[in-house]
Order: C-alpha cells, then sequence, then structure tokens
C-alpha cells in the first residue's frame, strides 16, 4: 500500500507499506512524527483511501467495502477530545446512537461501559471539568460500548502524565484481551509493555514488524551503552553507533561493551549500559532502514 | 440485551463488575432515527442544557435587529421586522452547519469517528442540519408569537411562509455544507459563517421593503436569495403587492438557487478523503 498525498508538495506518507498479521491481541505501531502511523490507521479505519495497493482485514476489502468494514470497527483518532460542554454518559450515549443503537441500549451500554472504566462518579459531570487521563478514558469507553470487534486507537497516551499512563495500560491490555487493538503509540516502553506484535514504521516504510523478542533477534547486539555528550568515542570494533542530540548510543555485545565500558572508566567518563531494549531496537532499525518486512 | 461475556461469567458464577463488556459481533439493525437524535443531541441539546447562556443569544441576535427597526421606524416596520427575523433565524440556523461541522470534525476529531461506524453521511449530514433548527427553537418561538399578534394573514399566506423559510433553511444548509468542505479551522470558519450570514440576511432587504432601497444599489440586493425570500413573505402577508409575474419569478429563483446549491453541496459530499 502506498499513500501520497497530492498538494503544492506532493509528499509520500506511506511507501508500499505490505504485511500481515493476526487480528487478536494488541498490535502496536512505533514510529517518530511524521513516519506515517496516523496515514495507515487513517487507511484502515476507512477514513482515508490509499493510493495504490489493497487492504484486507478480516477478509474484508478495505479500499471498495469500507461500509462492510465499519460494522465491526471503532476508532479514537489521534488528539480526538471529548466534547467540553457533554457528560461522560452524553458521550458515549450519543456515539452509540450514531452507531444506530436505540437510546435505551446506548444509555445502558454507556452507564455499564463508564462504570467499568471507574468513571461512574463522573458519568454526569462536565467532561471540560475531568483530568487528563479521565478525559481520554472518555473517549475510550464511546468505543468500547460500542460492538466493534476491532479498535483502532491513535496515540491514546500521548500528553498524559507518566502515572496516567500507566493506569491506562492496563485498560488497554483489558481491551486487547477481548477485542483487537490496533495502537499506535511513540512512547517505545508502551509498545514494550503492551505490544502483542510490534511493527517499525520509519518515513513511511515498515522496517521491522514481529513480537518483542523477535524484533530483539533481528538486532545482532544485546547490549546498549548511552554515552553523555562530550565523552569521547571509543574504538568501536563490533558494534553499531548512533549519534543523538543528547549523546552517543552504542549497540555492541557484551564482551566489546565491557571492554569499552573499562576504558571509559578509567577516563572518569559517565555512561550507562543496559540489556538492548526496544528504544535501542527502534534507533536500530529506523537507522538501518532496510530489514524490509515481507508477510 | 444480553451479552455472550455476561452469560459466561453468570455461569461461572463470577463477579463481572471486574470485567469489561464485549458484545459478540453481530450486524445490528441500525435505527436511522437514532443517528440523526445524536446528532440533535451533541450540537444543540446537550449544549442548551449544559450550557444554558447559549439560550440567550440565539434569541438575542435576531429580536436585536427587530426591535433596531421597529424603533427606528416608529413601529411602522414591526411586521416586516417580524418575518425578518423569522427569515434571518433560518437563514443563520443552516449557515451555522458550516461552523459547527468543520467544528466537530476539526476540533473534536468527532467526524473521524463518526466515519469509522455504520453512520451514512446522509444521517450524519441531516442529524446537525436538524439540530441547527433546535438551536433555533427559542427565537422562533419568540418569532412566532409576535408575528401570531402582529401579522396578519390567511392561511393559504401562512403556509407560503412557512415554505419560504423551508427554502430559505434549504438554501443555507447547503450554503453551509459546501463551504465546510473549504474551511479547515474554526477561525476560517467562523469568519465565513458570520460574512454569509451579513451578507445575505443582514445588508438585503430582509427586516424592511425593497422599495427603501434606492435604485441602483436595489439591483444588487436581488442577488441575495433572501431578497426573494423576504419579497414573498412580504407578499404574503400584506406588506407587498407584487404582480402575478413576479411572484412566480420570485418562486422560480428561490427553488432553482436551492436546487443548484443543494446539488453542489451533494457532488462536494466526500465522506472518506481523498
Amino acid at each position: 500500500m502506498t499513500k501520497i498525498y497530492s498538494g503544492k508538495r506532493e509528499s509520500k506518507a506511506l511507501d508500499s507499506v505490505s504485511f500481515s498479521i493476526p487480528s487478536n491481541g494488541i498490535f502496536v505501531l512505533i514510529g517518530r512524527n511524521g513516519s506515517g502511523k496516523t496515514t495507515l490507521v487513517r487507511i484502515l479505519s476507512t477514513e482515508l483511501e490509499p493510493t495504490s495497493g489493497e487492504v484486507f482485514i478480516n477478509g474484508i476489502d478495505v479500499k471498495n467495502e469500507p461500509d462492510k468494514l465499519r460494522e465491526r470497527i471503532a476508532i479514537v483518532p489521534q488528539e480526538a477530545r471529548a466534547i467540553p460542554w457533554m457528560t461522560p454518559t452524553q458521550t458515549v450515549l450519543s456515539y452509540l446512537l450514531w452507531r444506530g443503537f436505540s437510546y435505551g441500549e446506548a444509555k445502558r451500554r454507556a452507564l455499564d461501559t463508564l462504570g467499568k472504566l471507574g468513571l461512574g462518579r463522573h458519568a454526569n459531570s462536565l467532561n471540560r471539568t475531568l483530568s487528563g487521563g479521565n478525559k481520554r478514558k472518555v473517549l475510550v469507553a464511546t468505543v468500547l460500548a460500542s460492538e466493534a470487534e476491532i479498535i483502532f486507537l491513535d496515540e491514546p497516551t500521548t500528553g498524559l502524565d507518566p502515572i496516567s499512563r500507566r493506569e491506562f495500560w492496563s485498560l488497554l491490555k483489558e481491551i486487547g484481551q477481548r477485542r483487537f487493538t490496533f495502537l499506535t503509540t511513540h512512547y517505545l516502553e508502551e509498545a514494550e509493555e503492551l505490544g502483542d506484535r510490534i511493527g517499525v514504521l520509519d518515513r513511511g516504510r515498515l522496517v521491522s514488524l514481529g513480537t518483542l523478542d523477535e524484533l530483539r533477534q533481528r538486532v545482532n547486539y544485546n547490549y546498549s551503552m548511552k554515552l553523555s555528550r562530550g565523552v569521547p568515542l571509543p574504538h568501536v570494533t563490533r558494534g553499531e553507533v548512533v549519534e543523538g542530540r543528547d549523546g552517543t548510543r552504542v549497540l555492541t555485545t557484551e564482551e566489546e561493551a565491557f571492554a569499552i565500558s573499562r576504558e571509559l572508566s578509567r577516563g572518569g567518563y559517565k555512561f550507562t549500559i543496559n540489556p538492548i531494549s526496544l528504544d535501542d531496537i527502534f534507533f536500530y532499525l529506523a537507522n538501518r532502514g532496510a530489514d524490509q518486512v515481507g508477510n | 440485551m444480553g451479552t455472550r461475556a455476561e452469560e459466561e461469567e453468570e455461569e461461572a458464577g463470577g463477579s463481572r463488575e471486574e470485567k469489561i463488556e464485549i458484545s459478540p459481533l453481530h450486524v445490528r439493525k441500525r435505527s436511522m432515527l437514532s443517528q440523526i437524535l445524536a446528532g440533535i443531541l451533541v450540537n444543540s441539546v446537550y449544549e442548551m442544557r449544559n450550557y444554558p447562556i447559549v439560550l440567550v443569544n440565539t434569541v438575542l441576535s435576531p429580536l436585536s435587529f427587530l426591535l433596531l427597526i421597529t424603533f427606528v421606524s416608529r413601529g411602522a416596520l414591526l411586521g416586516e421586522a417580524v418575518e425578518g427575523g423569522l427569515i434571518m433565524s433560518m437563514f443563520s440556523a443552516g449557515m451555522s452547519l458550516q461552523a459547527d461541522l468543520s467544528h466537530l470534525k476539526n476540533d473534536f476529531k468527532l467526524q473521524d469517528m463518526v466515519v469509522s461506524s455504520p453512520t451514512p453521511w446522509f444521517s450524519y449530514v441531516t442529524g446537525i442540519a436538524a439540530s441547527e433548527i433546535v438551536y433555533s427553537l427559542p427565537a422562533l418561538v419568540v418569532l412566532g408569537i409576535l408575528a401570531a399578534y402582529f401579522v396578519h394573514t390567511t392561511e393559504f399566506g401562512v403556509v407560503e411562509l412557512l415554505l419560504v423559510l423551508f427554502l430559505m433553511f434549504l438554501t443555507s444548509i447547503a450554503l453551509g455544507y459546501t463551504f465546510a468542505t473549504l474551511s479547515s479551522d474554526i477561525v476560517q470558519s467562523f469568519a465565513f459563517s458570520r460574512l454569509l450570514s451579513t451578507l445575505f440576511s443582514t445588508i438585503p432587504p430582509v427586516y424592511y421593503p425593497i422599495t427603501y432601497i434606492p435604485l441602483p444599489f436595489r439591483y444588487l440586493a436581488y442577488l441575495s436569495p433572501t431578497t426573494y425570500a423576504a419579497e414573498l413573505a412580504q407578499n404574503a402577508t400584506g406588506y407587498l403587492s407584487l404582480q402575478r409575474f413576479m411572484i412566480l419569478f420570485d418562486w422560480v429563483v428561490l427553488i432553482g438557487v436551492t436546487a443548484v446549491l443543494l446539488g453542489i453541496a451533494t457532488k462536494k459530499a466526500r465522506w472518506r478523503e481523498a
């Protein structure tokens, strides 16, 4: 699938993205801002047409049978906001009415779902009076109260404080146990925590796809060293060096990491050394950009 | 409606309080009335219920012009001003569609959520359009009471007046929708909305007879569909006496403009972005 935005300056948002995943659990798509995550989600959720290519979800042609797919999906878009002049009950109820539920059933489902998400106490408060985390929960409640079997959440935790984000994770895990959840994020720890499968998108190309263990195996190194700015880069015989804004990252083997750390310690320099994380894998894969994914 | 998840939990004797209810997939029979009701609730009823100040605002805007024209004319144009208020209310209601659609889409991403649901385009737009009428109800009720007291006409005249108001609403809905597809943020939308409302319902001779406009400028007034609507309304209630040819001409123009604008709006409608 390819998506090109036409206009004064044509831009390729997705470049020959091709993948196949089972529609269960939680799939997390990670990538930097502007990598094409939202474009991909918008195409999959029938909001946007791809420029070329084919997309199928559970056998339904996304491009040519959008109405059929819309019966089964629900989305909380990036930057979606709970309408401030409405209450959580009114928010969920109206969304269900749009999905064609009767008023009575919509109200019952709305109250039920809000109660289960711990929002029962706030059900009749105005959305504008809720905390940031609860406002997000209200949006998730809308899709959760529906009958959709596939849920798209585009960066649902962006902007939340670390504590609220972690609270939110347990909710997302629970959703993922029962419905296929397609989630995008640029928080790597979120992908690590939630993703049954993880896709890495970089500059419109899917650079890797698999479980966390599978992604780890694609990186040939098992240790990550982070050197602050100004620390002289030691000679690295086996490894990958990535220069960043806040310092240098060295992905290397255990032996090499030991040798480098000894050298740096002797010079009195500060550094950290850790087993490789998704953060490192992302930098490694995005840097190489060559590990193209097939099915 | 019991769900499979609930039934399984009940069978297992466990508490279902801890779990999130998931319905099994089934293709439901979906009610279009529910979908239209959703638009009305979100865009007018909840807003009016939770922020009652908006009620005052919707009444005040058409009444302010009515009072101005009535005072300046020492009461002579009260009937025309009441009719003008009704036309302005209907036209402004339709024009609000533009800003509201844009607001819900761009600021809350609500339309994106609805697109990715089984809601058809027609139900969504009809619901939001109907909400604009509901939003204008306080003003329409006040103006309706004033009309019942001060505007005297036949039953046919009432029907004619209602038809004119309905066509005005359709015209402005079509205009509002078309402009909503062109604007990408709320500041631009409100600017468009105010500009068009002023151009079509305040400057043209809606609150007073067209004969009050000096001749070279009178022709300019005919560029606005609201002028034809006001002429027909004023003729139906005896404030203006039009020749039969002019009545027919005004109806043709009004219906023609409405049809063309609705055609453009329908052509512009694109539920899924390219």
